[in-house]
């Protein structure tokens, strides 16, 4: 018999700040069998069968979507996708119709990502089902950081343990960034120090609760991390102009080579994807001995898996 | 448990050990010696007593038995009916699976259904040759056409008593108790 669970997760994963240190370690650790059956021949469990998955997704996305449904898959549930263009949606139907809707055809978690900072916590008190955010406006994106964690610990830490004394740098534009706060809470919740370095224009306002350091100075700060994660310039977001050019942003933040030499031999490069090639980031770096970002790729699949099995593999959950 | 049956012990250390040493020579005897056999315990106190049969068979037999861990958690038909469950690592040693004689290693044989779940968790794993099945204590009840090769103990039961496994690993003692329902 396996032993009953004793850390248990919140009903939803809306916001790495729901979470607690053994609840996180538990994800990871899970994650970490999981990621067993990724390298099995046959590639599926039965755990969901007959539950419903809707990945619900305002917002355009390759990664996450897919990463979320091959996790679905892998465990047997059934997956629904549902992408706003060409729904409903662009008739004006409003994100709780919507979901009314798919609670009505008998999904048992969605899975959402939204524009607008908060849509998911919304959406948790609409329905009956699971509600997992997958990226709500530049708020949170909670699995990214579950992913990125487990990749840095699967380099530099200890299967079972957490991420204390490592110093991992989150590099560019951070007030927009949703990965970049949920990583500072998960990062820091598991014991790293983590140092923000951006221009002090895409630093948010009320940084200073934040439990980081804050550098302007990306040249000064890599030959000291563990682990170094480059975010997308988010040009989407981007209404008015936080730099002169995007040249000078690529001089004075971007990670090249006479950068990446100043690095650790065992540090880590990631990046959430995806890449501004020549931007954020040179090729150079992000196919060098030092990226990770292929892997992170792989072990979102595995997270997720873990995430879903957690959060819909019990008596929790039902739809009821 | 002051309502309940009282707390019987059923077995002791010395019958453990005993009754090991049977299962392997058991497992040697069917076998034919004990060539291409891979020993797999299902968690958590079954892991245990697989390592300690691959001990016995391989100081019987001057040979390392390869032995391991079979999760078998996801593979559950009451995962619904409670709290998610924690996973254990599944340990399957290098020389893998394929065409080896896997005996599976668990403390009680109760329902069966652990044991279902557990032949589709190894199908998972891949093909061995044959499968066999090892348990410390038989009590009963089946639910599921499923019986074991080789038997501790068969322990006649009442469906409602609890049959509690100690080992020395885990619970610092060896021993066996069958305790009424009542108790808590």
């Amino acid at each position: 018999m396996s032993p009953e669970l004793v850390t248990e997760l919140p009903r939803h994963l809306l916001s790495i700040a729901d979470l607690n240190h053994d609840q996180a370690l538990l994800i990871l650790d899970t994650a970490e069998e999981l990621a067993k059956i990724s390298d099995a021949p046959i590639k599926k469990l039965p755990t969901l069968r007959g539950r419903t998955i809707v990945n619900l997704f305002y917002e355009d996305s390759t990664r996450t979507r897919i990463s979320f449904e091959a996790a679905a898959k892998r465990l047997s549930a059934d997956v629904i996708n549902f992408s706003a263009k060409g729904s409903s949606v662009s008739k004006g139907e409003s994100l709780k119709d919507t979901a009314l809707t798919l609670q009505a055809m008998g999904a048992d978690a969605v899975i959402l990502r939204h524009p607008e900072s908060g849509a998911a916590n919304r959406l948790a008190g609409w329905t009956n089902g699971v509600v997992i955010n997958a990226g709500d406006g530049t708020h949170e994106h909670p699995t990214q950081a579950l992913l990125d964690a487990f990749t840095i610990r699967r380099h530099l830490g200890t299967v079972g343990g957490d991420l204390e004394g490592k110093h991992i740098a989150i590099v560019g534009d951070v007030l927009h960034s949703r990965v970049a706060r949920s990583n500072v809470l998960l990062l820091t919740l598991l014991g790293a120090k983590v140092t923000l370095v951006a221009p002090p224009t895409l630093i948010p306002v009320g940084v200073e609760s934040w439990p980081v350091q804050i550098s302007y100075a990306i040249d000064q700060v890599l030959p000291e991390v563990d682990a170094v994660m480059m975010l997308r310039v988010q040009s989407e977001r981007m209404q008015n102009s936080f730099f002169p050019s995007t040249r000078e942003y690529s001089r004075l933040f971007g990670l090249n080579l006479d950068r990446m030499n100043l690095l650790k031999n065992e540090a880590l490069i990631l990046h959430p994807g995806p890449m501004n090639r020549g931007l954020e980031i040179s090729a150079e770096c992000a196919d060098g001995v030092h990226s990770v970002i292929l892997e992170q790729v792989a072990n979102g699949v595995s997270v997720r898996m873990a995430v879903l099995y957690l959060l819909l593999g019990g008596n929790i959950g039902v739809g009821s | 448990m002051s309502a309940g049956k009282p707390v019987k012990t059923v077995l002791e250390q010395g019958d453990i050990s005993r009754a090991l040493t049977r299962i392997a020579h058991e497992i040697i005897e069917k076998n034919r010696g004990s060539e291409n056999l891979l020993l797999l315990g299902i968690p958590t106190r079954g892991a245990y007593l697989a390592a300690r049969l691959a001990k016995i068979i391989g100081s019987i037999d001057q040979r390392e038995i390869p032995n391991g861990v079979l999760d078998i958690t996801l593979h559950r038909d009451d995962l619904r009916s409670r709290p998610p469950r924690a996973l254990t690592p599944t340990v399957i040693p290098p020389s893998g699976v394929e065409d080896k004689i896997v005996v599976l290693v668990d403390d009680v044989l109760f329902s069966g259904r652990t044991i279902r779940a557990a032949l589709d968790a190894l199908g998972e794993v891949g093909r061995p040759a044959q499968v066999q099945l090892a348990v410390l204590v038989d009590r009963g009840h089946r639910q599921l056409p499923i019986r074991a090769d080789y038997v501790g103990k068969n322990l006649p039961t009442s469906a409602d008593e609890l049959v509690r496994v100690s080992i020395s690993e885990i619970d610092e003692i060896d021993q066996i108790v069958i305790a009424g329902a009542n108790e808590s």
